[in-house]
C-alpha cells in the first residue's frame, strides 16, 4: 500500500521518492547505491528530527491517520482462534465496536475495540468508529461474559466520539455508557485497556475503565476534540494548535497527570510505517501487564481499580489533609 | 405582540407595562413568550402559568423547593478548583473561575451534605448550572463521590439533582476521569443496597448523563428538561437537519423509556417524600 502523508511530512514524503525514483533507475542498470544510501540516512535524520519533535495536534493527525492500525489488524497480528461475537441482544448489532473471544498465546481473552474504516466505503460500514447504544451494550454483555468464564479482558480504544444522532438519542446513549462505566468498575475479572488511536471523550471511556491503562506513543485521549474545544471555546475552528496543546492529550501528557500507566512505543513515522513492529511492541506490553494482574485475586484487583480512579482529580482542600479515606 | 393575545393574569395599561417591563416587573417566558407578573411567576416556583415550562432556578431556590426548611447541613465546603492545566483559551480558566465564583458565591457548580424531606433523612447533592454550565470538574467529582460514600457508610439514601452541560473542558482528560469516578461509585452503592433517585433538571447533558444521572434506581425528570448525551447543536451540525420538536425533552426521555417518570416542580418534594416512604 502507498504510504499516505500528512502535511508536515512533505519533506520526508520528498526524500522518500527521490529515493523511489533511484531504486526504479537502478533496474535499469545504472548504479546508484551510493547515492541511495546518502539520501536513505538523510530520510532517516529528517525522519528522528520530525517525529521528536510533533506538536500536540501533529500528533493528533498521526492518531488518526487513515492508514493506522485499527482493532482488527492487532486482533489479526496479536491473537489466534478470534470467534467475533455480535449483537446486543436488544435492539441491533453495531459495527463500530468489535467484540469477541481469542487466545493470547496459550490464554483465553475477550476482547473490545472500536473499530474505524481505512477508505470511504468502510467508514460508512463502522460509522468511523462512532458507535451508537447498541455498541456499547455489546461491549457490556461481552464484559460480563468475561467475568463469568474469568476470563481477562482486553480493550482497544480508537473513536473519535460516540455518535451524536436522532436514534443514539432515542435509545439512551448516556444510560449506554453510564451502564459499561458501571459494569467495569466492578467486573470481577482483569482488564486491560489500550488507547490505540483517537480516544474521543465519553464514547472512548465507556470500554476505558481498565486496572492497566496502555497507550500508544502516538495515540491521544481528551475529553473533547481539538477542533470542538477550538470552536467552543476559542470561538475560531482555526485554533486547533493552541487547542491540542492547551488540552493535554498525549501519551506523554497522560502519564504525567497518571490518567493512563504506561506508554506503547511506535515505529518512527507511526504505527502505521511498520505494522508488523507495533503489534509486537503491544503483544509484549499486553503480556506483562497481564501477567502482573494475574497474581492478584479479583476482589483486590477490584477494589485496586476503584482506588485507581477514587483519586483521579485535582483540587485545593482547606485544614484538611487529603489522604485517601476508601 | 404575543402578550397581548391572552390577558389571563394582571392587566395594567400598555404604557404602565411597558416602563414596568423595564424595571423587571414582567418575565417574558423562554416558551411561550407570555409575559408573566414577576410575583405571579416567583409564587409559582418559576413556572410559565400558561405552558408549564420551568425556569431554571437558582441553587438556594432549588434547596427552599425540595428540602424541609433549614435542614441542611452542608458538607466539604472548603474544598476548591484548581488551574492544574494552567489552561488557558479566550479566557484564563482562573478568570472564569473567579467570575463564576463571584456570580454563584459558591467555591464550584455542586454542594453535597444532608437534610431532611418530609422528615426523611438523605444525602444530597445539587449541580448548579449558573456555575460554568453546571459543568463536571475534579471538585464536582470529588464531593459526589464523597457523597455517595457517605450514604453509603451512613446507610442513608442518595438524591442528586442534576444541571449540567457536561464535563469540564477546562480540566481536560481529568473531567472526563470524573465520569469514571463517579460512575464506580455509585455502582459500589449498588452493592449496599442504598437507594439512590436521580432528579434530572433543565439542562442535563454529556458527561453528566453518561455517567452518575443515569444510573439512579430512580430516575425522574422535571417538566420539559433539556435531558440528552450529545447536545441538539452537535446533533443538527452533524446529521444536518432540524431536530424534531420537544426532542430530548423529558417527556421523549419518558416516552422512550430511559426514565421513569416526568414531575412538575410543585410535585417533586411530595413525589420525592412518597418514594422515600416507601423504600426507606
Ligand atoms: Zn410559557
Amino acid at each position: 500500500m502507498e504510504n499516505i502523508y500528512l502535511d508536515f511530512e512533505r519533506p520526508i514524503e520528498e526524500l522518500e521518492n527521490k529515493i523511489i525514483e533511484l531504486t526504479n533507475e537502478g533496474k535499469t542498470g545504472l548504479d546508484v547505491s551510493n547515492q541511495i544510501k546518502k539520501l536513505e540516512e538523510q530520510a532517516n535524520i529528517l525522519r528522528n528530527k520530525i517525529f521528536s519533535h510533533l506538536t500536540p495536534w501533529q500528533v493528533t493527525q498521526l492518531a488518526r491517520h487513515p492508514q493506522r492500525p485499527g482493532t482488527t489488524d492487532y486482533i489479526a497480528n496479536i491473537f489466534t482462534n478470534f470467534i467475533e461475537l455480535h449483537g446486543d441482544r436488544r435492539y441491533a448489532d453495531d459495527p463500530a465496536i468489535i467484540a469477541g473471544i481469542a487466545s493470547l498465546d496459550e490464554q483465553t481473552v475477550f476482547i473490545i475495540g472500536h473499530q474505524k474504516g481505512k477508505d470511504t466505503k468502510t467508514n460508512l460500514r463502522y460509522n468511523f468508529g462512532m458507535p451508537h447504544p447498541e455498541g456499547y451494550r455489546k461491549a457490556g454483555r461481552v464484559m460480563k461474559l468475561a467475568e463469568k468464564f474469568k476470563k481477562p479482558l482486553l480493550t482497544f480504544i480508537d473513536t473519535p466520539g460516540a455518535y451524536p444522532g436522532i436514534g443514539a438519542e432515542e435509545r439512551g446513549q448516556g444510560d449506554a455508557i453510564a451502564q459499561n462505566l458501571f459494569t467495569m468498575s466492578q467486573l470481577k475479572t482483569q482488564i486491560i485497556v489500550t488507547i490505540i488511536g483517537e480516544g474521543g471523550s465519553g464514547g472512548a471511556l465507556a470500554i476505558g475503565v481498565g486496572d492497566k491503562i496502555l497507550m500508544l506513543e502516538n495515540a491521544v485521549y481528551s475529553v473533547i476534540s481539538p477542533e470542538g474545544c477550538a470552536a467552543i471555546l476559542w470561538e475560531d475552528k482555526k485554533k486547533v494548535d493552541s487547542a491540542a496543546a492547551t488540552l493535554r492529550l498525549t501519551a506523554k501528557n497522560l502519564l504525567e497527570l497518571e490518567v493512563i500507566d504506561e506508554i506503547i512505543p511506535e515505529p518512527v513515522g507511526g504505527a502505521h510505517r511498520n505494522i508488523d513492529e507495533i503489534c509486537r511492541t503491544l503483544k509484549k506490553g499486553l503480556s506483562k501487564s497481564l501477567s502482573e494482574l494475574q497474581k492478584h485475586n479479583s476482589s483486590t484487583i477490584v477494589l485496586k481499580r476503584y482506588k485507581k480512579f477514587r483519586k483521579m482529580g485535582q483540587f485545593i482542600e482547606k485544614n484538611i489533609d487529603n489522604e485517601e479515606k476508601i | 405582540m404575543a402578550w397581548f393575545r391572552k390577558p389571563k393574569y394582571t392587566t395594567i395599561p400598555v404604557t404602565q407595562r411597558k416602563s414596568e417591563i423595564a424595571e423587571g416587573l414582567w418575565v417574558k417566558c423562554k416558551d411561550c413568550g407570555e409575559m408573566i407578573y414577576k410575583k405571579d411567576w416567583e409564587d409559582n416556583l418559576k413556572v410559565c402559568p400558561e405552558c408549564n415550562y420551568h425556569f431554571r432556578l437558582s441553587l438556594q431556590e432549588r434547596i427552599t423547593t425540595v428540602l424541609d426548611n433549614d435542614s441542611l447541613q452542608e458538607d466539604d465546603t472548603d474544598i476548591s478548583p484548581t488551574d492544574f492545566l494552567d489552561f488557558t483559551d479566550s479566557k484564563s480558566y482562573k478568570e472564569r473561575l473567579k467570575i463564576a465564583q463571584d456570580k454563584t458565591e459558591l467555591n464550584d457548580a455542586v454542594i453535597t451534605g444532608t437534610g431532611t424531606i418530609d422528615g426523611h433523612k438523605i444525602v444530597l447533592g445539587i449541580l448548579d448550572f449558573n456555575f460554568m454550565g453546571g459543568s463536571m470538574g475534579s471538585v464536582v467529582g470529588e464531593k459526589l463521590t464523597r457523597a455517595i460514600e457517605k450514604a453509603i457508610s451512613a446507610k442513608l439514601p442518595l438524591i442528586i439533582i442534576s444541571s449540567s452541560g457536561g464535563a469540564r473542558m477546562q480540566e481536560g482528560i481529568m473531567s472526563l476521569m470524573q465520569m469514571a469516578k463517579t460512575a464506580s461509585a455509585i455502582a459500589r452503592l449498588d452493592t449496599s443496597d442504598t437507594l439512590f433517585i436521580s432528579v434530572l433538571t433543565d439542562p442535563t447533558t454529556g458527561g453528566v448523563t453518561a455517567s452518575f444521572a443515569s444510573l439512579g434506581d430512580i430516575i425522574i425528570s422535571e417538566t420539559k428538561a433539556l435531558i440528552g448525551f450529545a447536545g441538539p447543536r452537535v446533533i443538527e451540525q452533524t446529521i444536518n437537519q432540524q431536530l424534531p420538536k420537544g426532542f430530548q425533552r423529558a417527556e421523549f426521555m419518558l416516552e422512550h423509556g430511559l426514565i421513569d417518570m416526568v414531575v412538575s416542580r410543585k410535585e417533586l418534594k411530595n413525589t420525592l417524600a412518597q418514594l422515600l416512604d416507601l423504600l426507606d
